[in-house]
């Protein structure tokens, strides 16, 4: 297929489009604009094509509720700050089983904090940002390839779990340009809408709704979605392995901090040392499988992230205290280079 | 039975659920309007309704047609949603004051600013019914609440919000009226109004908004007949009644 040179932002957007996503409402926020531009510029030329954009990240997330629970592809995009503000719709979403995609471009926090890369909203992705016990799928690639190949996933994977789902990303993904080909859409068949609000017609009422107020039945209703939960981690897992068969240290990282960790892999290699990479795509649901595979042979981890620990956290519950687990992170939009990493790599190794 | 007739029946958009609403509130006899209403324009396979949180988020109980439930204030953004990817749908939401008038504020400004073809009926009962009666936006100067109880201060609770008027600063609505529930001849006049907000809908002129007064009996601390009396006396003096604005204007 036809490679294009194309920002991440902007391949975003066309994956989304690909995908069938007819309908996006934002509010700006840097660095993902170029994402809501590019979207402003092509949906109004697609029949029935929405873009809107919102008074606030709040309406903008609340108006993704309704064109979802009226059974349209929908998309909305942010980054950090303005995630927070649309913590309360997702809980929502989440609630009332609907589909829709979320693109989070991340950037330094707390609060304002700057807009460059980072990675510190990996707590509020994973661990439910909003109120309430509920899942989203975050996926978070590590090239503008796969940035177009995971939207388009994320869109199935939304309307066959009727659940949000995030597609994780920092500010260097949003700016950098790569080739990218687009996949063909997928044809797998997925679940009618048949509980979309459309209007009766001849059926009985449909109700979009998350509000149980009695206990037993909202329990009732937390346990039906913690059973789709349990199917999602045993379905819909993705993760990257490179270079563990005989490595006795291996690093875990994801998106950007991947790919900065692989060259700093390399060198270790060429140097002798036999340290390994273990790549999670989907960020919920983490993906234990590849450190059970090499839990015998490797003598310690060392997690990489664009903030102070918060993936680490999982890695250690992965780990489970059977190997020691280090940590090495910059925080506040700071990107580590191959050589400080190299410095954590070769610290490791000469350690035993 | 040939020889009888029915001269007064259950709207079809009506289910047959007993409301949870207390006795002498106004909310069911707005909800019996907005369903003659849809009966009679026949749109209740196309129509989707918007249920808010206070004491109307049941709402969709009592309704026989599509709904969905939004978060406080949210659903003019809700509407905008469904309205967009529906746009031959009839959307209307259901507000309260608070809702309407205080958390979701930013939602309504510009869901009527940007003209959105979706119909809002907001009620304005001047006080927070579902969490126990405290003060809201549309609560009068000097009306005690459970949050004001020495009696709404202007001074440090500020001013209570005409959002009819306001609203009819934009460009964006096609008609605004402010409507009362406390009697027959009002009714009447509300029910006319609601037909007519969704017709302007269904002609495709953009933004309605009927803003209905209502009684709280229960949070106002007074008897259904005694709340109807103080809703006339104090609440149509500084929320007047009538069209703020009307499809002729617009055109």
């Amino acid at each position: 297929m036809e490679k294009v040179l194309m920002k991440g932002n902007e391949a975003i957007g066309e994956a989304a489009i690909r995908a069938g996503c007819k309908c996006f409402f934002g509010y700006p926020i840097t660095p993902q604009s170029e994402l809501p531009a590019y979207l402003a510029k092509k949906l109004p030329k697609i029949e029935g094509g929405v873009f809107l954009q919102a008074e606030s990240e709040v309406a903008a997330i609340n108006m993704v509720y309704g064109a979802a629970g009226a059974g349209a592809r929908v998309m909305t995009s942010s980054s950090s700050p303005g995630i927070s503000l649309k913590q309360e719709g997702i809980s929502y979403i989440a609630g009332a089983e609907l589909p829709c995609v979320i693109i989070n471009i991340v950037r330094g926090g707390p609060g304002l904090g700057d807009i460059q890369p980072a990675q510190s909203d990996y707590f509020q992705a994973t661990k439910g940002g909003g109120h309430g016990d509920y899942k989203l799928i975050v996926l978070a690639p590590s090239s503008i390839q796969e940035i177009a190949d995971l939207v388009m996933d994320a869109f199935d994977l939304a309307d066959r779990y009727r659940n949000p789902v995030m597609v994780m990303g920092d500010g260097a993904l949003g700016q950098m340009m790569e080739p990218v080909a687009f996949k063909e859409p997928s044809a797998v068949e997925l679940p009618p809408k048949d509980w979309a609000t459309t209007g009766m017609k001849g059926r009985k009422p449909n109700l979009i709704n998350s509000l149980y107020l009695d206990p037993e039945k909202l329990e009732k209703h937390n346990l039906k979605l913690q059973a789709k939960y349990k199917e999602i981690q045993e379905k819909e897992v993705r993760y990257e392995t490179k270079y563990c068969e005989d490595a006795e240290l291996v690093i875990v990282a994801y998106g950007t901090t991947a790919r900065i960790a692989e060259t700093a892999i390399r060198q270790g290699r060429a140097e002798g040392i036999k340290v390994g990479l273990i790549r999670p795509i989907t960020l919920w649901p983490f993906p234990t499988k590849p450190f059970e595979e090499v839990i015998n042979s490797v003598k310690q981890f060392l997690t990489i992230e664009m903030n102070l620990g918060q993936m680490l956290e999982d890695v250690k519950l992965a780990v489970n205290g059977r190997k020691p687990v280090h940590f090495y992170g910059r925080t506040g939009g700071m990107v580590p280079t191959p050589s400080e990493i190299l410095t954590q790599i070769k610290k490791l190794a000469g350690g035993e | 039975m040939e020889n009888r007739k029915v001269i007064f029946e259950r709207p079809r958009s009506m289910t047959e659920a007993r409301t949870h609403y207390c006795p002498g509130c106004t909310h069911g006899i707005i909800h019996r309007l907005i369903a003659e209403t849809i009966d009679e324009l026949d749109i209740q396979d196309k129509v989707i309704g918007i249920a808010p949180v206070g004491c109307s988020v049941l709402a969709y109980n009592y309704f026989n047609f599509d709904m969905q439930q939004a978060a406080h204030g949210r659903a003019p953004a809700v509407a905008t949603g469904i309205k967009r990817v529906l746009p031959d749908n009839i959307v209307f939401s259901y507000q309260g004051d608070g809702d309407l008038a205080s958390i979701g504020t930013a939602e309504i400004v510009h869901a009527a600013a940007r003209g959105e073809n979706i119909t809002v009926i907001f009620i304005n009962n001047a006080i927070y019914g579902m969490t126990g009666g405290q003060m809201a936006p549309t609560s009068l100067v000097g009306q005690k609440t459970q949050t004001s109880p020495y009696g709404r201060d202007a001074k440090l609770a500020g001013y209570p919000i005409k959002m009819c008027e306001m609203l009819s600063a934009l460009n964006g609505p096609a008609y605004l009226a402010r409507v009362s529930v406390h009697d027959v001849k009002n009714i009447n006049k509300a029910k006319r109004a609601i037909k007519t907000a969704f017709e302007t809908q269904m002609k495709n002129k953009g933004f309605s908004l009927v803003e209905v007064l209502s009684s709280c009996p229960t949070n106002w601390g007074m008897h259904p007949i005694e709340a109807l009396k103080w809703l006339e006396e104090n609440m149509i003096p500084y929320y007047p009644l009538g069209e703020y604005k009307t499809l002729e204007e617009v055109k």
